[in-house]
């Protein structure tokens, strides 16, 4: 009965019914690519670090995480390696450049990564070979920029660095191609660690350091479940360091959180607009109704029935409006040209849409007091 | 004959604050299957607060009712609620139908909401509305339709689920005089044959040529029942009745100075004799 009457009533006032829908849509293609942004500038900030073959980052203590202040001498590789449970560790070297091309191409801004053949922190190569030396010109790059620069195996790139105030210019041969590996919304350039520490920009030319100095290293453990416990043990064993999990790392990188929090804000308070807006809508809807719902009451319609009818329509609006909002976000983000942070995947799409589901009903709830509310005596006017 | 409705000295009180208004004051009427009776009287004389308390929308003060050997009284809420769906057919002044139904789903709602909607009933709705006049105007929204045709749809979803007792609230209120009369007239007819109780609430003297009685209302309480067929036509009649108890009603002009009174054009509120 309820059904008859919501579906009747949807039915004959299909306009502004669809309106309602298409209302809903809008909040929910908002709603979603807030949702995709926050995910794409995330995966953007921390792709690298998220992917990597390791489980736990060691900094230099008290530089609050920060890849770029911390530097760890590569001397204390070998107390590490010492230490029982720990199976591998990497030197990384990060630093930014620029890759410029020949042709009349834009130059890209990209993290220039310096990683140790076969240990941690090197990514797998998906075309082509890994980097097989310590100190060649060789490189690896994202698998981004393969595809959007048409760079391949066997091409020759050219890296800009600044050096004190002058620019210097690299020739590094392609040897392979990795999936995305971005590090700070750049694309990566892998390289070995000791070409890194030659190439890489510095204040001034060869401060001819005899140590080599990484900004952090990847600790691969035999056991990965002991992350806490390791962790700590190395803390004690080696003195200077401070040792994290992957998430906590890019948790900690500069403006993470807070772009994450900013992000998550909005999409709140999108998803509270999109309640008061259907709340409001069926709110004036339902006392447009006041004097049919006195009929219906008068005539014998229970308030079960009267109270399923609001819901039922409060619902099949939400979800054709939902509906046609996730289509249309989903073709849109399909539609955009890469290079844009939108990312939209399983999980983080299916709550959002979960979510905004469930602003209808929640909207309605005051509609459906409402209707509950109506007299029937109103039916003769009193 | 059993009657279909006895009321035994019903009483409303309205209090709202400290203030009280009898609106229905120690009424008692017994109505019979077949019967179609006229409420009528002054604005404020307790009319529709009578139909009200019949329907199971109000409580009763004092006194009981009862229909079909229902007391209302003694039913909840959720009982009177399905007691109007099953035994009651009504129809009000105005906004009456259902905007987002068709004339024939209105009626049929009737049906639905008593879980008796089969094909045959549905044949027995497009009769019905038939009788009415309304077979090509069976599948129009109330928009679409007159306010006379709206009326008609109203008297069908009234009548079509087999009540015991029809309700009418001013059903003539928006209507011109030749259609007022045409609707009346359809429903004395219906009521006639398929033997309901009906009872119409109306301020239009003119319309009790087409009923077996005429209870007259004033200050809530029951003025005079006109039972005498003579007596009712010459009171639809107009002005030529009045005419004849020219004492009498002064008297009760004088007693009910406070309300209104129309007798021009054979339109009478108010009691006569
Ligand atoms: N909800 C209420 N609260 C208080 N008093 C009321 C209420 N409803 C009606 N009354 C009073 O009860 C009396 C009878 O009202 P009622 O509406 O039954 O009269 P009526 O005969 O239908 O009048 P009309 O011809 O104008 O429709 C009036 O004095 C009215 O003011
Ligand atoms: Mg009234």
């Amino acid at each position: 009965m309820a059904f008859y009457l919501a579906s009747r009533e949807i039915w004959r006032n299909k306009g502004r019914f669809f309106l309602f829908s298409l209302v809903i849509a809008l909040i929910t293609i908002l709603v979603l690519f807030i949702a995709a942004l926050a995910q794409g500038l995330a995966q953007a900030n921390k792709e690298y670090i998220e992917k990597l073959n390791a489980e736990l980052i060691v900094f230099q203590e008290k530089v609050e995480l920060s890849t770029t202040t911390s530097r760890v001498g590569l001397d204390k590789l070998n107390n590490l390696r010492r230490i029982p449970g720990v199976a591998d560790v990497g030197a990384i070297g990060f630093s930014s450049a620029s890759l410029e091309f020949s042709n009349q191409q834009n130059s890209l801004d990209v993290a220039l990564i310096g990683v140790q053949p076969g240990k941690p922190g090197m990514p797998p190569v998906f075309s082509g070979n890994s980097i097989r030396s310590n100190r060649g010109y060789q490189a690896v790059i994202d698998g981004a920029i393969a595809s959007r620069n048409g760079v391949r195996v066997g091409d020759k790139i050219t890296i800009k660095t600044i050096v004190g105030s002058e620019d210097k210019f690299y020739q590094l041969d392609v040897v392979g191609i990795t999936d995305g590996r971005q590090y700070f919304y750049q694309p990566s350039i892998f390289v070995p660690f000791e070409t890194w520490d030659k190439i890489r920009p510095q204040a001034a030319e060869g401060q001819g350091q005899s140590n080599l100095v990484a900004n952090v290293l990847a600790v691969k453990l035999t056991n990965p479940q002991d992350l806490k416990i390791m962790a700590a043990t190395i803390e004690s064993q080696v003195s200077g360091v401070e040792v994290v999990d992957r998430k906590t790392a890019y948790e900690s990188s500069p403006g993470y959180s807070a772009q994450q929090s900013t992000l998550n804000t909005q999409q709140g308070f999108t998803l509270l607009i999109g309640i008061l807006v259907i709340g409001g809508f069926f709110q004036i809807q339902t006392l447009q109704k006041v004097p049919q719902i006195g009929v219906l009451k008068a005539i014998g319609t229970g308030n079960l029935i009267v109270a399923y009818t609001v819901i039922l329509q409060i619902i099949l609006v939400t979800i054709i409006g939902v509906a046609i909002g996730s289509i249309s976000t989903i073709l849109l983000t399909l539609a955009l040209p890469g290079g844009i942070p939108i990312m939209l995947t399983g999980n983080t799409t299916i709550l959002t849409i979960f979510t905004l589901l469930m602003i209808g009903p929640l909207g309605g709830l005051v509609s459906v007091r409402l209707a509950l509310k109506v007299e029937p005596l109103t039916a003769l006017g009193m | 004959m059993e009657p279909i409705l006895v009321t035994d000295a019903v009483t409303k009180i309205y209090e709202t604050g400290n203030l009280k208004v009898k609106a229905v004051d120690q009424v008692s009427l017994e109505i019979y299957p077949g019967e179609f009776v006229a409420l009528v009287g002054p604005s404020g004389s307790g009319k529709t607060t009578m139909l009200a308390m019949l329907a199971g929308l109000l409580n009763a003060t004092q006194g009981t009712i009862r229909i079909d050997s229902h007391e209302l009284g003694k039913l909840s809420e959720k009982e009177k609620t399905r007691f109007r769906r099953e035994k009651i057919g009504f129809t009000f002044q105005a906004n009456n139908l259902i905007p987002y139904l068709t004339a024939l789903e209105n009626v049929e709602l009737m049906l639905r909401l008593n879980s008796t909607n089969s094909k045959y009933c549905r044949e027995e709705a497009i009769k019905l509305l038939g009788r009415l006049g309304l077979s090509d105007r069976l599948n129009n929204l109330p928009k679409q339709l007159s306010g006379g045709q709206q009326q008609r749809v109203a008297i069908a979803r009234a009548l079509i689920h087999d009540p015991s007792l029809v309700l009418a609230d001013e059903p003539t209120a928006a209507l011109d005089t030749e259609r007022a009369f045409q609707v009346v007239q359809i429903f004395s007819e219906l009521i006639h044959e398929q033997k309901r109780a009906g009872i119409m609430v109306t301020h239009d003297m003119r319309m009790t040529q087409y009923v077996d009685r005429v209870i007259q209302m004033v200050d809530g309480k029951i003025y005079k029942i006109i039972n005498d067929r003579a007596e009712i036509d010459a009171l639809a009649a107009g002005g030529r009745y009045e005419a004849e108890n020219t004492t009498k009603k002064g008297e009760i002009f004088e007693m009910k100075e406070n309300q209104v009174m129309t007798l021009n054009n054979g339109l009478l509120a108010g009691a006569g004799d």
